[in-house]
């Protein structure tokens, strides 16, 4: 037994490589989460330059047509799956631990899987470049286009395998986030008593459980087209190309909410901290939220009004989706009425949070204007809604997540970033922002339309793509002063202290970094804005709080052990999903490699399950069975 | 609330603490069913928009065998009773109890699959195939995606029994039994779905305009 129980003992080391490797802490997960989805934010960033540069002037020869299709759907889909959802998920994994007073989520191997598997899809999807396959078929990769007939290169596969793989991590993260913030909140924290950060992954990560099913079955579907000669959506058969686009839109459109979600909670955060004031109409925000995340179900045929679905799908699917305005709308006058009145303090992370009050209007009001179908027609597939995509996914979801990054980064590290560079950082993003994607809206009204690789000049397009190709670089520039304060922060950015903004939040009552064991003892919440109640009382009373709570000995605190099976079991899904690249010219078995794929995940989950339990039971985790 | 001025409210609750007082992993089980739900849904959608659509034969009509699936989904629906009864027997520690009532809640599933085994090639030998017509694409795909959900259940099942065979099942291990049964019941219910949907009213289903979800016209089909 010797042998076995060599192979059964959890990995102890706890630094160096291997540790980051084998680690379950939420923490360090939400950092590899983090950095990792910086990076590919960076290349699909440099892939929207590529775009701008090939249409800076009218007749560009700059890139092929075929690189051009390329550059467009991995941007897309690099920036949605690769950057904002993982980016989201770095918050949701250091952050909603300590908002709610646990020390770690409640499955902390399944967390560890989730990066792992989070990372394997991106390189499953980005190893095209490599074999020279790359998807090009825009990043909802519509039916028939991408069907063999008119794909009849990989890029589809690696697309359609990668999406599948990444869409295990997240579905693994999301019920992790479920179960955590059902079941782990400490005690006194009651549903409304939850800061509107937590509620918002709360919705998010539910709209994740139920999306994602549907994309996947989209997913395998293609996938069977291509492999085995199906017909779902291959019209010689009899099949139906609306049929993709219905299944990828009724996973899509909350795919849209499920961007969104997450930084509104960061900017519910930010806004009273930096307002000196609570969030005015809590429960109306945390309602609204919830309808948000119910009603982006009924909406997603907005996508499709130009398909020919008939005037009463088109009527119904108008009605839907100006309804949903209403309580984003409500949102918008909430952050607005949080600020009225309030002291506020134009620091970083505020200024990114009063952008993305400000971009999200304007995307929010051009959503509006193609909720009508009518309106919609003239507008589908051209530059207008290039313009409104970026306005509520840059303006929007990227602007939140950077407030998100100035407003903890303190707690992450220990180190305050530089508030020059910061400021720096804001105006050249909120300009460059503007100058980018703000001449869009004209280039679509004036029928420009999405995707081409370029245009003649005597459409009278020429200046306004300039000018868009040249906002570029300022944006670039703003991105430039982000890494430069990073840097210098991390090197020698001046030390935090536990509570930098006075915030309400329970994570800012522990040390900064947070200690492996997050609280030495389990808070009890005493209300919304818990900190701000406990604090406010103290001073009241003469003992004010200056401090962060008290470090203890780790030793006397138990966490879950490390574990190296989440990495094998990841490396499995991966196999899996890369084998059917892999044909074989054999009479039953076309795909042998999944097989193996299969047999690796099956040795990763028993490992798992069998893996020795830590030696003394612990708060919280799945360990202690 | 009472706590000390100056300092941070806290509290002490053993580690089995929970805030709704469910156990994590029954809660995620629970979570991860509503997920499966969408997917099986969606299948399920996919094959109903294509009733009735296929171009060429064979229909359900001609090969779709109604009496004999009523015997696999008869034993599939008994083998959630067999689960029932394996758990009451975990509870009470009833060791012969576990292993029998185990046994043959995998008996019967793997029953089940040998049906739906003979079923597939069946159909392969009277000429339908996964890419023949849109009928074999979407009955492949969905039941055979339900039977590896059932296979799934009975290597979790099995690799329980060996446990309980090892004498580690006990009401300690409750939990572990009744999360299994619960994926195994959720399977099940899947399957009235889908024996409901493809054999008592699909079955009959014969060429492009019999039993349609969708008038044909509206497609602009290849004739």
């Amino acid at each position: 037994m010797a042998t076995a129980t060599n192979v059964m003992a959890r990995p102890a080391s706890a630094s160096g490589l291997w540790s980051w490797i084998t680690t379950v802490d939420h923490k360090r997960i939400g950092i590899l989460y983090g950095v990792t989805a910086f990076l590919f934010f960076l290349l699909a960033g440099i892939e929207a330059g590529v775009i701008r540069m090939q249409l800076a002037v009218p007749d560009n020869t700059l890139v092929s047509p075929d690189v051009f299709n390329q550059m467009f759907t991995m941007h897309a889909t690099a920036m949605i799956f690769m950057a904002i959802m993982p980016m989201s998920s770095a918050f949701f994994n250091f952050i909603i631990p300590l908002a709610i007073g646990a020390r770690d989520v409640a499955f902390p191997r399944l967390n560890a899987f989730s990066y792992w598997t989070f990372l394997f899809g991106a390189l499953l999807i980005h190893f095209s470049f490599v074999v020279q396959q790359v998807p090009d078929a825009g990043w909802f990769s519509y039916a028939n286009l991408s069907e063999k007939p008119f794909s009849s290169g990989q890029g589809i596969d690696f697309w359609a395998l990668g999406l599948q793989v990444l869409g295990v991590a997240s579905l693994a993260a999301a019920f992790n986030f479920v179960v955590t913030i059902i079941n782990m909140r400490a005690p006194g924290m009651s549903l409304m008593r939850m800061p509107l950060f937590v509620w918002m992954t709360l919705v998010t990560s539910i709209l994740l459980v139920l999306a994602f099913p549907v994309i996947t079955v989209g997913l395998i579907e293609l996938t069977m087209d291509r492999a085995f000669g199906t017909s779902f959506f291959n019209t010689a058969g009899g099949g139906d190309p609306i049929l993709w686009q219905h299944l990828f839109w009724i996973f899509g459109h909350p795919e849209v909410y499920i961007l969104i979600l997450p930084p509104m909670g960061i900017v519910s955060e930010i806004i009273p901290t930096f307002s000196k004031k609570p969030l005015f109409g809590y429960p109306v925000m945390v309602f609204s939220g919830i309808v948000i995340g119910i009603m982006g179900w009924a909406v997603w045929s907005h996508h499709m009004f130009t398909v020919g679905l008939g005037p009463v799908a088109n009527s119904v699917f108008t009605i839907t989706t100006m309804l949903i305005a209403v309580p984003t709308g409500v949102k918008i006058f909430n952050w607005i009425g949080t600020m009225w009145g309030g002291s506020i303090e134009f620091k970083t992370p505020m200024l990114f949070a009063i952008g993305f009050v400000a971009l999200f209007i304007v995307g929010g009001l051009s959503g509006v204007s193609h909720a009508v179908s009518p309106s919609d027609a003239q507008q589908q597939d051209t530059y207008y809604i290039v313009a409104h995509i970026h306005y509520v996914l840059f303006g929007g979801s990227i602007f939140g997540l950077f407030a998100g990054i100035y407003y903890w980064f303190p707690k992450i590290t220990g180190r305050l970033m530089h508030e020059g560079l910061g400021k720096l950082n804001f105006w050249l993003m909120f300009v460059g922002m503007n100058i980018t994607f703000f001449p869009m809206h004209f280039l679509g009204l004036n029928g420009m339309p999405r995707r081409i690789y370029t245009y003649s000049s005597d459409f009278g397009w020429d200046w306004l793509n300039l000018v868009a190709s040249a906002g570029y670089f300022v944006l670039f520039a703003g991105i430039v002063a982000f890494l430069v304060n990073f840097f210098i922060t991390v090197k020698n950015g001046k030390l935090a202290g536990h509570d930098p903004w006075d915030a309400p939040g329970l994570e800012w009552t522990i040390a900064s970094p947070p200690p492996v064991y997050n609280f030495a003892k389990v808070p009890q919440v005493v209300g919304l804005d818990h900190y701000w109640l406990v604090k406010r009382r103290a001073a009241a009373e003469g003992h004010p709080i200056t401090e962060a709570e008290a470090y203890v000995d780790p030793e006397t605190i138990h966490m879950p052990s490390p574990s190296y099976w989440p990495i094998v079991t990841a490396f499995g899904v991966l196999v899996l999903a890369a084998g059917f690249l892999i044909e074989f010219p054999w009479p039953y078995i076309k795909f042998p490699v999944p097989i193996i794929g299969g047999i690796i995940s099956f040795i990763g989950v028993l490992g798992w399950s069998f893996e020795p339990a830590a030696p003394e039971a612990h708060h919280g985790s799945e360990d202690h069975h | 609330m009472a706590y000390a001025s100056g300092q941070l409210p806290t509290t002490d609750v053993d580690h089995t603490y929970t805030t709704t007082g469910l156990n994590h992993r029954k809660l995620l089980m629970w979570t991860f069913l509503s997920s499966d739900c969408l997917f099986f849904g969606a299948l399920i959608a996919t094959y109903m928009v294509y009733r009735g659509q296929s171009l060429v034969g064979p229909y359900p009509i001609d090969i779709i065998d109604i009496p004999l699936t009523t015997i696999s989904t008869f034993v599939l629906l008994c083998s959630s009773f067999a689960m029932v009864q394996a758990l009451a027997a975990t509870n009470r520690n009833d060791q012969r109890g576990i292993q029998l009532w185990l046994l043959a809640t995998i008996l019967m599933g793997a029953t089940f699959i040998g049906f739906q085994i003979y079923e597939f090639n069946a159909f392969r030998m009277e000429g339908l195939k996964i890419d023949t017509n849109l009928f074999g694409t979407t009955f492949f795909t969905l039941t055979g995606f339900h039977g590896a959900h059932v296979t799934l259940g009975l290597v979790w099942l099995t690799i329980l029994l060996i446990m309980g065979r090892k004498g580690k099942l006990g009401p300690a291990q409750s939990l572990d039994v009744e999360i299994a049964g619960l994926y195994w019941h959720f399977v099940d219910i899947v399957w009235i779905v889908i024996f409901t949907l493809l054999y008592l009213i699909g079955g009959f289903d014969a060429g492009p305009t019999a039993g349609l979800l969708i008038e044909p016209s509206l497609l602009s089909l290849p004739t």
